[in-house]
């Protein structure tokens, strides 16, 4: 294995438009065109081309910037055309060599990665009044497939030649891991006896064929493409309506990530390398805005947009570069009141933009609990995790809180605890947390201030120690939890985390994913012989043919 | 054994008529594949009678027969070459096991992808050429252009053959299909891009022959080796139609050249223009054109397929038996890659460089045609000396179609290039003068202008003979 995550730069997620090397953006009123046009010579490591549309997480960070700028910056857009900018080849998928060369850990932080940024597409259709159109002009394989199946429409060019296709089994040995055999059997709803052909014809399916089984909505020939997909288009606009004309510009997230101490204005992280730890301290400003207006008005500044943005790149960093650090402590100060205002904005202003700012709380709040790093919520001195700030404590694995009547640690519950950001399993936090006991759920939910010791009595702290045991508690707790398998620790807490009811989502990342990463290590996909290892190379796999 | 057997409706030496579902499933092709030849096949000329040769034998000697038959009624049919029961297969991961006589499973689609392939540039060139009838420069001429034509509709037939007889529904689906796409089809046009270009000139045909069929046999001699024995064994047998077609381009460009030496000779100093014949620099600009497109058929020169369909045993390299190292694993390949702008030499696996192999021997060829031509000349005592533009020339298809590079094959900027590239490729003004000699000479005996009389005639028959009744 030639280069690995850990010896290349370290990765960037902060792009704009203007510094894209790999898609082309057009407006055009209502309807925006995202072409496909991967520059080979630009991959986000030494080591390989990007050949014939294939992508790598550069790529796949254009492209979710992409996907969230133009749901802020461009209001007026209703559907965005995805389509490919070479000749008969829309997307070839993620590029096989960079997989072969990659550790595993960078492996499946991609894929992890790029599943996000292909379920915020689906979010942005599902509440942001925005359509997504995979004009595919030409063969569409693999990831390139999986991107189209994440755009609400398929639109398959008709030459006779262009398919769409899923080659990993037969070709890679492994599997259309980015939400491919999900989406083919849950959000397209193909027969499982045709999807299982499909997804072994390396070469793919095409023309009417496609259409019959439902992998692609509609062909059109090449004489006529562009009107067809315009017209598809604007079918596709028809569904929702304009959001606004003007929209806010997102400024770039600039985080000094080299020392190790992390500023943003709102959030800061600190490592401790050597306890493998980093302190996550979320502070909320006294001054905020009251009214939706007044929210608007601060746009891109306005406190909590910003907070949470910096929080996602925070997110991001420690998931892909430092993957050494094994346990996130996560604070939240200032004042409650703060909380208070800003959610009930969010709950009730039906202003676009406090819904977007809704919508990216709630995908960092995903995000942050899809980590494979051990989460816990530190209630101490100065804490108030009241309402979006209990959330992010509910989306920890366990939560610490001072039992001392003086210290001044204050939760409590807004609308944002009674469904506002729904986890991947479709509940609330609080929900998911008392699985078994709705009316605690209920309860504390309709509770707005908790004392440290009320909260404990229902439930809402995993351990309450007071002042004298508080210190030599915590230290344990981190200690231990350094000490585990970190292999272990990701299992477990992924099984944990989402408790009740099955959504595409947890399949993706709890069944697909982990299937494809279970095959990422065996010898049949990775071995010196392995499927994805010969692939490209002179040798053909050979495969332990034990099924296991 | 190898005798065919004419008393059935789809003459073949297959044993067909044993075979009833496969009978049955080709004679209902049948009828669409005459549909598309009376749509898409030479135009007009589906009455007239014309001297052709018919496959009869797959042996060596004596395995065509030569008669008047029209068109439509030529006895295409299905020929392979006998089996050879010992047969093992020549190269890749297989190496010496039994050839395959049915599809092995793993290999169906990648063995199917191949066929359609090869399959499709056969009526794509039919239909490349549906015009030129009506501009013929001769009777002998025209004969071979149809003779040309009938062929590769049985080439069609041949790998037809196999998708219906080895490939189930999707094989059926995929034969319906080759008919159904169309050369230069805005919306469903032929899969690789030179057989879309339009060959609307004979001079454009005589270069298709000379270049684009030559890579047709370079095509036919990797799939001849093939470990799929149907496969092997029915490519061998149109390698011995396949020669005639490179026999009408290289032939007919030398009579294009023995022309126009011979009228610059005659006067001295004239333009030839003026006297009907075709300027020497004009024919090297058609020649750059079509040798470039067609060297553009080989694929991406480092290839996973390549490397797949090799290990495989699916497709090997031509002449593979005078190869010593059939497997082909430790070797590599010396290879100018072109990376930002830069030419860069490279050591690759030489598995995943056999589409590169294959070119190199097809350019060997080329190179031996050009030198043919250039010995016309120099009988003529003419100055004049045809190059082969050099592999990296005007590529669409591969590493070097990003970049710009001259004759020579030397990286050129965008305005170098603009600045030559009517002194390279036939211009609008070039086409047009070529188009204005494009006038019928059908009379007995007679050639055009800007051509000479073939130096002898078909199968021993006179150069007047009546090849054509019109």
């Amino acid at each position: 294995m030639a280069a690995t995550a850990a010896t290349s730069p370290r990765v960037r997620f902060q792009t704009t438009p203007d510094q894209y090397r790999h898609w082309k953006v057009a407006y055009d009123g209502e309807i925006a065109t995202l072409t496909m046009a991967v520059d080979p010579h630009s991959p986000q490591r030494e080591g390989y081309e990007l050949k014939l549309n294939s992508y790598d997480l550069g790529v796949d960070v254009e492209l979710a910037d992409f996907v969230q700028r133009i749901r802020f910056e461009h209001p007026e857009v209703r559907c965005v055309v995805v389509t490919g900018g070479l000749d008969r080849v829309f997307c070839a998928g993620a590029n096989i060599v960079m997989l072969r060369t990659s550790t595993h850990g960078f492996k499946v932080n991609f894929c992890k990665y790029t599943n996000e940024t292909r379920l915020y597409i689906e979010d942005a259709s599902a509440h942001s009044n925005l359509r997504f159109l995979a004009a595919l002009n030409g063969t569409a394989s693999g990831g390139g497939y999986e991107l189209a199946l994440a755009c609400d429409k398929i639109l398959l060019v008709d030459d006779r030649n262009s398919a769409v296709s899923f080659p990993e089994v037969p070709l890679l040995g492994v599997l259309p891991g980015t939400g491919g055999l999900t989406r083919i059997a849950d959000k397209r709803k193909i027969r499982r006896d045709r999807s299982d052909v499909f997804s072994t014809i390396a070469e793919g399916i095409k023309g009417k064929r496609a259409v019959e089984w439902k992998l692609v909505d509609r062909l059109a020939p090449l004489s006529r493409w562009s009107e067809a997909v315009g017209e598809m288009a604007r079918e596709l606009a028809a569904e929702v309506s304009k959001k606004a004309e003007r929209g806010v510009k997102l400024d770039p997230i600039a985080i000094d990530c080299e020392s190790d101490d992390w500023n943003g204005q709102y959030v800061r992280c600190q490592i401790d390398r050597s306890q493998r730890t980093a302190e996550l301290t979320l502070t909320v400003p006294e001054k905020h805005a009251s009214t939706a207006a007044q929210a608007v008005e601060q746009g891109v500044a306005w406190w909590i947009l910003r907070a949470f943005r910096e929080l996602d790149e925070i997110i991001l960093q420690l998931r892909m570069n430092e993957p050494e650090i094994a346990l996130l402590l996560l604070r939240v100060k200032g004042p409650a009141a703060t909380w208070r205002a800003t959610d009930i904005l969010l709950a009730e202003s039906s202003h676009w933009f406090t819904n977007e700012v809704r919508q990216l709380v709630k995908r960092v709040l995903k995000r942050f609990e899809n980590s494979a790093k051990s989460l816990y919520a530190i209630a101490d001195r100065g804490s108030n995790f009241v309402g979006t700030g209990l959330e992010l404590a509910l989306a920890c694995d366990r939560l610490y809180l001072l039992s001392e009547p003086e210290a001044e640690v204050s939760l409590g519950t807004t609308q944002a605890n009674r469904g506002m950001f729904p986890m991947a399993n479709g509940l609330s936090r609080l929900q998911t947390r008392f699985l078994a006991e709705p009316e605690t759920a209920e309860q504390i939910a309709t509770t707005p201030t908790m004392d440290a010791a009320s909260a404990a009595t229902l439930g809402l702290s995993t351990f309450a120690p007071d002042e004298i045991d508080w210190d030599d508690e915590l230290r344990l707790a981190i200690e231990e939890r350094a000490a585990f398998s970190p292999d272990a620790l990701t299992g477990m807490e992924a099984n944990l985390r989402f408790a009740g009811p099955e959504t595409m989502e947890t399949k993706i990342f709890g069944r697909l994913s982990a299937w494809q990463n279970w095959i990422f290590q065996r010898p049949n996909a990775a071995g010196e012989r392995g499927a994805l290892t010969c692939y490209g190379t002179p040798e053909a796999p050979e495969f332990d043919t034990s099924r296991t | 054994m190898a005798g065919i057997d004419y008393s059935q409706k789809i003459p073949n030496n297959v044993d067909l008529s044993s075979d009833k579902r496969l009978q049955r499933a080709l004679e209902a092709w049948q009828p669409n594949y005459l549909e598309w030849w009376k749509t898409m096949g030479p135009t007009d000329f589906n009455t007239k009678e014309i001297y052709l040769r018919t496959a009869i034998d797959v042996g060596s000697d004596g395995w065509a027969h030569f008669d008047y038959v029209k068109m439509p009624d030529y006895r295409w049919g299905i020929f392979l070459q006998p089996r050879d029961e010992k047969r093992t297969i020549g190269f890749g991961d297989h190496f010496g096991e039994p050839a395959w006589q049915q599809v092995p499973g793993e290999y169906r689609n990648w063995l199917r992808r191949l066929i359609v392939t090869q399959a499709d540039t056969e009526p794509a060139s039919v239909e490349q050429q549906r015009l030129l009838g009506h501009t013929a420069p001769s009777l002998y001429d025209l004969r071979n252009l149809f003779q040309v034509n009938v062929e590769e509709g049985r080439h069609l037939w041949a790998m037809v053959y196999l998708l219906h007889t080895y490939f189930g529904k999707d094989g059926r689906d995929e034969a319906d299909e080759l008919l159904e796409r169309r050369s230069g089809n805005p919306d469903h046009p032929r899969i690789l891009g030179t057989f879309n270009e339009p060959c609307e000139d004979w001079l454009a045909f005589m270069c298709f022959t000379m270049f684009t069929d030559r890579d047709g046999k370079f095509q036919l001699l990797a799939l001849a080796e093939s470990g799929f024995d149907p496969l092997a064994r029915t490519c061998r047998f149109m390698l011995t139609e396949e020669a005639h077609h490179m026999f009408v381009g290289q032939t007919g460009v030398g009579r294009v050249i023995e022309r126009t030496c011979d009228v610059m000779a005659k006067n001295p100093g004239k333009d030839v223009r003026a006297l009907g014949a075709i300027p020497l620099d004009l024919l090297q600009r058609y020649i750059n054109f079509w040798a470039a497109s067609s060297t553009d058929l080989y694929g991406a020169e480092i290839s996973s397929n390549s490397a797949n369909f090799f290990r495989s045993g699916l497709k090997g390299r031509a002449y593979e038996d005078k190869q010593t190292d059939h497997l082909a694993l430790e070797g590599t390949y010396r290879f100018v890659n072109f990376i930002e702008n830069r030419l860069v030499s490279e050591d690759v696996p030489l598995r995943n460089a056999m589409n590169e192999v294959l070119r190199d021997e097809y350019v060997k060829d080329n190179e031996r045609g050009i030198e043919y031509w250039n010995r016309i000349c120099e009988r003529a005592g003419n100055d004049f000396r045809f190059t082969l533009p050099h592999r990296r020339f005007n590529r669409k298809i591969g590493v070097y179609s990003s970049g710009r590079f001259d004759l020579e094959g030397n990286l050129i900027d965008e305005a170098t290039w603009n600045a030559n590239v009517d002194r390279w490729l036939a211009s609008a003004a070039d086409k047009a003068f070529v188009k204005s000699l494009m006038v019928p000479c059908l009379e007995r005996g007679k050639t055009a202008s800007w051509i000479a009389p073939p130096a002898k005639g078909i199968q021993g028959l006179a150069v007047d003979y009546e090849y054509v009744r019109l």
